[in-house]
């Protein structure tokens, strides 16, 4: 059997990409990718950590981090849309008018 | 040993696709892989006895959250960061918060990776504890989430209604068309 080092690892790799995603790119659609990848990290380590513990737990952690996921791209998703629709671009870059 | 070299395919499968949706700059593309990338995650979750979580990641993740995605890198029709642009805001290019930013990620990985190769006895403590027949089996998993978790569950339709109503309100054309 894996140990689960293994798995921690892989999503501690899984995680450092995304968090790099969010960093360095300037596309705000992949920006909102790069939380997936990490959300899905997390969900790695809670159903590993639940498998080498022996309850469901962690898989049922992972059904409500999926919702989460899920209403986060739809509310993310929608306000792309409507900042598109007031600078016809996807660069944040562009939506600095709020910052001090 | 065909577990582990799956385990092997799988996960670096889900690592290489993971780092081409970053380094991609079609979000089209982007988003492609990242299904890729779900899949094998979903390959993951069958090898560590949780075939529903892995039946629902692609059901959810892959077949709706991505498609919701792809819809609407189709709906805004903005594929590509230029040359241009991209020239300019490379991350290793430009000062502050970007280029920090990624050695701040390296970092957060090595920091991870050392410890959890230090902590061996993570891996042996707690080796084949676990009844399998119960972890995996959607029976177990139903009863203790109407269970155990029945408040978060109610919770999570609130938050569902919430974030329907936002999306709707958020994305909404302002105007008297309405």
């Amino acid at each position: 059997m894996i140990p689960l080092n293994h798995y921690l690892i892989v999503s501690a790799i899984l995680f450092g990409i995304g968090s790099a995603g969010v960093f360095m790119r300037r596309n705000l659609i992949t920006i909102l990718l790069s939380v997936e990848i990490m959300l899905n990290a997390v969900n790695l380590t809670f159903v590993a950590f639940g498998r080498f513990i022996g309850t469901v737990d962690g898989q049922i952690i992972t059904f409500f981090v999926m919702t989460v996921a899920a209403a986060e791209a739809a509310v993310g998703l929608a306000i792309v849309i409507s900042l598109y629709r007031h600078k016809e671009s996807l660069n944040p870059d562009a939506f600095t008018s709020l910052k001090w | 040993m065909p577990e582990s070299i799956l385990f092997y395919a799988w996960s670096g499968l889900a690592i290489v696709t993971a780092a081409l949706v970053v380094g991609q700059r079609n979000p089209m593309y982007s988003v492609l892989l990242l299904i890729a990338s779900f899949g094998a995650l979903a390959g993951l979750y069958v090898q560590l006895d949780a075939p529903f979580v892995a039946v629902a990641q692609i059901i959810i993740y892959a077949g709706a959250i991505m498609v919701l995605f792809l819809f609407v890198v189709m709906l805004l029709n903005a594929p590509q960061e230029d040359h241009a642009v991209w020239d300019r805001t490379h991350p290793l290019r430009q000062p502050g918060v970007a280029r920090w930013g990624i050695l701040l990620a390296v970092l957060l990985v090595v920091q991870l990776a050392s410890a959890l190769l230090r902590a061996v006895e993570l891996g042996q403590q707690t080796k084949g504890r676990g009844d399998v027949d119960v972890i995996s089996s959607v029976r177990t998993l139903g009863h203790v989430l109407f269970t155990d978790y029945m408040f978060a569950f109610e919770a999570t339709s609130i938050l569902i209604l919430v974030a329907m109503v936002g999306a709707v309100v958020l994305a909404r054309r302002e105007g008297p068309s309405l």
